[in-house]
């Protein structure tokens, strides 16, 4: 009696702390001007939509959100087709130099950003590639490989290699197999790994930054980041700009969420 | 066995390329550059090598100096208190209870939440006039209210709590995932002998986790050096320095004041910090398995 009593009071602690700032932004957002500036404080909204309508008018909303939904896409994408492939040929061939790949992913993943920031800048402004997508989904990509690569090969490693060996023996080549009898039955890592990446490409901010300096091509967090406010900050539009950046990783994340924890997991424990 | 080496490489060189141009050759060319002096934005005006002399710099510059102080007080502070609260959750989570799916999907928010989106949140918590933390300190007493992003001693204790929330969750996952793997006949067999829920935390829980401990002491000290977005959203840096750590200056040197030989010295050093806990961690994650291994 006494252990479940606690075990709820600290449930519901973790809830608060975990959900409050968030509400309080989401509430903020569907405030009025006169309410989000009332002290003290008003709790509860007049879900006054006021806030959302001048975010996507007035600052363009809408189009942040269409860069952050290519750039997290693509990035998503072709990360997760070169991971698979490699991570593939990490679980299936179980070379030497496959698990010294996988090492090498490991120490690449703990490069701090500042220490390649500078290079990679100078690399896109090369390939005239600053502020275009491309630029940003192609270091998005060397960002995210490491950990989709991981966690792709974990999901691999479980797919039974007889059911592929006898897909050989039918006359599948290896891409072959690779696509029909092996990615299906990996698919829920793959979805896994794609979710991942897309959400830490729609939430990076630091490349973002760098790299796109024409606001036309930025995302979300750039725009958010640097919300114009020269003398008053306009509180309500970034709140509402904020709650429209994260409602969709919010459900992603509660949807999805075994295999989030998994996927994070993954790499992590089984080192 | 030839064939399927080459079709390894195959499959393996696409990944390779992207991060060997956009990783692998970036860090070497950082070390580079370190070494040089020269302007980011006008390359056409050469470069210059300078040998040791950043470096030397970095060691004489006073705002060099206090950024380390700050980005080593900055994990000195978060890095504790995150594994403390991310074990606190983690055993909570670990228990058998109705809810606890749900509550393992609500953990999940603040880790899912964009930095940026996070950083403004607590920007505006703090904020001097309509903050959430100003009115549960002084209610409606504005004339008492703080501005804690304007004070030179309170800014980075604000960035410290918003950093703590953002990420304990992620140290709680990593935990939970070690208390999963704890079998429970050992829970049981204590119980048999009489052992106290103090007693089976000490001395099953603890030593079984340390594994799982370590790996998120390393991954969030790792982590916590390239803090960047809150600082750049709530303080710039600011107010006078005081939140100024180690990546943002960098940032600085390099893109605001273009000055990349000096900027990529910082760099430099970030990595270096960076390897040097992950080897020590390293290190101790291997000790405390071949301890583990002993019976």
């Amino acid at each position: 009696m006494k252990r479940s009593a606690a075990l709820v009071l600290f449930s519901v602690g973790i809830a608060l702390y975990c959900l409050v700032p968030f509400l309080w932004l989401v509430l903020t957002s569907l405030k009025s001007s006169a309410e989000l500036t009332a002290i003290p404080p008003k709790l509860m909204p007049s879900f006054h939509l006021g806030f959302y309508r001048s975010a996507l008018q007035n600052y363009g909303l809408l189009h942040y959100v269409g860069n952050s939904a290519i750039v997290a896409g693509a990035t998503a994408l072709i990360t997760v087709v070169l991971g698979s492939l490699a991570a593939y040929a990490i679980a299936r061939f179980k070379l030497k130099w496959t698990n010294f790949y996988l090492l090498l992913l490991l120490v690449v993943s703990m490069f701090p950003q500042i220490a390649i920031a500078g290079p990679v800048w100078i690399i896109l402004d090369r390939l005239q590639w600053l502020n275009t997508y491309q630029g940003l989904v192609a270091a998005y990509i060397a960002l995210s490989l490491p950990l989709a690569t991981w966690i792709l090969t974990t999901f691999f490693r479980e797919v039974p290699g007889e059911i592929e060996e006898a897909a050989l023996i039918d006359g599948c080549s290896r891409l072959q197999a690779l696509y029909k009898v092996v990615l299906p039955l990996a698919a829920p890592g793959i979805l896994t790994a794609g979710l991942l990446v897309f959400i830490h490409a729609w939430n990076e901010f630091f490349f973002a930054l760098i790299i796109m300096t024409d606001p036309t091509v930025q995302t979300l967090p750039v725009g958010i980041a640097l919300f114009p406010g020269e003398y008053t900050m306009p509180w309500g539009e970034i709140a509402a700009a904020s709650t429209i950046a994260t409602i969709p990783l919010v459900l992603l994340t509660l949807i999805f969420q075994r295999g989030i924890v998994r996927g994070l997991s993954a790499g992590a424990v089984k080192g | 066995m030839k064939s399927s080496q080459r079709l390894a490489l195959l499959f393996l060189l696409p990944s390779f390329l992207f991060i060997a141009l956009f990783s692998l050759f970036p860090i070497i060319e950082s070390l580079r550059l370190s070494f040089y002096r020269m302007i980011l934005t006008l390359p056409w005006l050469g470069q210059k090598i300078v040998g040791w002399e950043n470096y030397s710099d970095l060691l004489t510059d006073p705002v060099a100096l206090a950024s380390t102080r700050t980005t080593l007080i900055f994990i000195g502070v978060t890095i504790p208190l995150e594994l403390f609260f991310g074990l606190g959750m983690a055993l909570v989570l670990n228990e058998a209870f109705r809810g606890r799916g749900l509550l393992r999907a609500v953990v999940l928010i603040p880790w899912a939440i964009p930095t940026v989106v996070a950083s403004q949140m607590w920007r505006f918590i703090f904020n001097d006039r309509y903050g959430l933390v100003n009115f549960v300190l002084f209610g409606a007493d504005t004339s008492r209210y703080l501005a804690p992003l304007a004070d030179p001693h309170l800014a980075l204790a604000a960035i410290i709590i918003a950093e703590i929330w953002k990420t304990t969750p992620f140290a709680a996952l990593i935990i939970l995932a070690g208390l999963q793997s704890i079998p429970d006949d050992l829970y049981e067999a204590a119980s048999v002998d009489g052992a106290t829920p103090w007693q089976k935390f000490r001395h099953v829980t603890l030593p079984l986790l340390k594994p799982a401990l370590l790996l998120a002491l390393l991954f969030r000290t790792i982590d916590s050096l390239r803090v960047f977005d809150l600082v750049y959203v709530m303080t710039q840096g600011g107010p006078a320095d005081a939140t100024n750590v180690l990546q943002f200056y960098g940032y600085k040197k390099t893109f605001g004041e273009g000055m990349i030989g000096y900027g990529s010295a910082i760099a430099v050093t970030v990595f270096f910090m960076s390897l040097l806990l992950a080897l020590a961690y390293l290190r101790a994650f291997k000790a405390s398995r071949v301890q583990g291994q002993a019976p």
